[in-house]
């Protein structure tokens, strides 16, 4: 499945391993326990999960943002190191106020200290059909429209690892429904590590469900309708599934 | 700004009926029309002196808010030297800068130097404080985005941190702005041959209450044009900044 048109020449996505053989605890408290997470390379593997149930301190340990517990491993399959390959979305866009929609695009290239590549922003842009705003700053933007900037910016930096943190949870229903089908498209090919609370986007995008839960938290997996991705919101198998998965978060709060 | 001129006209109809009708002698509190007369009569003199103390204000403002930054930028690049120097600031603060303004006159001169040092120190601190305060509290999404990126710790600082904490700088300038004039009229005051701090000292001594009052109104008007051209100087360079007050000020 490679990613549409000549926008980007992907890398290949490689498998990614976290494994925690003594659990992870912040301050003291335990969040996660011990497990061995295996996140197949190319594919979206969801993580559903109540708040608080330790879905993004898995996600920010993947990222290299928290400190890798001794003991513990945080990997790729190919045994070429992680770092450098992965890109991060999170729930807020994060956009920079300061910064035009192109300059926020490339923001990646200009942190590195490279030329940035403003041809390939401008047709990322257009892709998440914002061509034509690119002067604009991020303020004069809707949520949806500052999401898809966050998307693009995603994007630009071309890594084979994407990690997205409940990316589209701040926007109403209908422009996220339409995001989930964006991303889709786009992230085709990626090892696509995404964490939400919301059983539909988990059942639309995911080929692979794991739910979060327990206190220290492990995953479990779930069964995911047949089909490609995205999955109509309307199928019949999808909804059924969504009802249990809903009924078997709700157990996992209580 | 219409609404201003009609207050501050108001005022002064009531300062001139409250002369007319309580009939104070004039070098005790003249009337606001023989402050216009003595301006108008000496007009020359007070431009004079107001011409040295807005050079002084004008340098420390420089000066002052050029150092502030810099501080705010070593303090916040430099963890080692951040637990050295921050108590030093926090003490240097804490001297009240009118108590050393003798000193100054005797280190600096009787010249500009002296008025300008001291400017610049009472500028300094509020500016370093503010843009300190706002390079600490970069949004930690805003980090966090900067270290997946590979961004070395140079450019966080330079790309991210530097700019999100602009807004807190602008405040920053704003309160130097406002505090500025006060330093530089202080150390007129204390030993000077020029200012309008040294114009008001020496009116008051002969007992030309008019002259004194007119000094005042060219600087209370300096005061305000500087914080207002600072103010607008500011908006025009941080178009980005969200401002929710001013659309209450527009609509009210």
């Amino acid at each position: 499945m490679p990613a549409k048109g000549t926008v980007s020449v992907l890398p290949v996505a490689p498998d990614v391993r976290i494994s925690l053989p003594a659990g992870l605890a912040l301050g003291g408290r335990p969040v996660l326990g011990c497990f061995d997470l295996h996140v197949p390379g190319g594919r979206v593997t969801a993580i559903l999960g109540p708040s608080g149930s330790g879905k993004s301190t898995l996600l920010r340990l993947a990222a290299g943002l928290l400190p890798v517990p001794a003991g513990a491993t945080v990997a790729a399959g190919d045994g070429a190191a992680l770092a450098g390959r992965v890109a991060w979305m999170a729930q807020s866009d994060l956009l920079f106020p300061w910064r035009s929609v192109l300059r926020n695009v490339v923001l990646g290239a200009e942190l590195r200290g490279e030329q940035p590549d403003l041809a390939r922003a401008r047709l990322l842009l257009a892709e998440v059909g914002l061509a034509g705003r690119e002067g604009a700053l991020p303020a004069a933007l809707s949520g949806g429209m500052r999401q898809r900037v966050a998307l693009a910016r995603t994007l630009m930096e071309n890594r084979p690892v994407v990690l997205m943190d409940e990316p589209f949870s701040a926007v109403d229903a209908p422009t996220r429904h339409r995001l989930q089908d964006l991303a889709a498209r786009l992230l085709a090919g990626r090892t696509v590590l995404l964490v939400t609370h919301d059983p539909l986007e988990a059942l639309r995008l995911a080929d692979r469900i794991l739910v979060l839960r327990g206190a220290p938290a492990t995953p479990e997996q779930v069964a995911v309708p047949h089909g490609p991705t995205p999955r109509p919101a309307r199928d019949p198998a999808l909804l059924e599934t969504q009802g249990a998965l809903l009924e078997r978060l709700a157990e996992a709060v209580a | 700004m219409i609404r201003g001129l009609i207050a501050a006209l108001g005022l002064l109809a009531l300062w001139q009926g409250f002369v007319l009708l309580t009939g104070v002698p004039p070098f005790l509190l003249p009337s606001p029309l023989r402050v216009a007369e003595a301006f108008v009569a000496r007009w020359d003199i007070i431009l004079g002196h107001a011409a040295v103390t807005l050079a002084e204000i004008l340098a420390g403002l420089v000066l002052g808010s050029a150092l502030g930054a810099s501080m705010a930028l070593l303090l916040s690049a430099w963890p080692a030297g951040r637990r050295w120097l921050l108590p030093v600031m926090l003490t240097a603060q804490a001297v009240p800068v009118f108590a050393i303004a003798p000193l100054l006159t005797l280190w600096f001169g009787f010249g500009m130097a002296s008025k300008v040092v001291m400017a610049t120190l009472i500028i300094f601190f509020p500016v370093a404080a503010a843009f300190y305060d706002g390079l600490r509290r970069t949004e930690t999404g805003f980090l966090d985005l900067a270290a997946t990126m590979g961004a070395r710790p140079a450019a966080t600082l330079l790309r991210v941190q530097l700019p999100a904490a602009l807004p807190a700088l602008a405040s920053g300038l704003r309160v130097a702005a406002a505090v500025a004039p006060i330093g530089a009229v202080v150390g007129e005051w204390v030993g000077a041959s020029a200012g309008l701090g040294y114009l008001m000292l020496h009116a008051n001594g002969r007992s030309q209450a008019d002259l004194m009052f007119a000094a005042l109104f060219v600087l209370v008007l300096i005061a305000l044009a500087l914080w207002f051209a600072t103010d607008r100087l500011l908006r025009l360079a941080l178009p980005w900044q969200a401002d929710t007050l001013a659309h209450g000020d527009r609509h009210p």
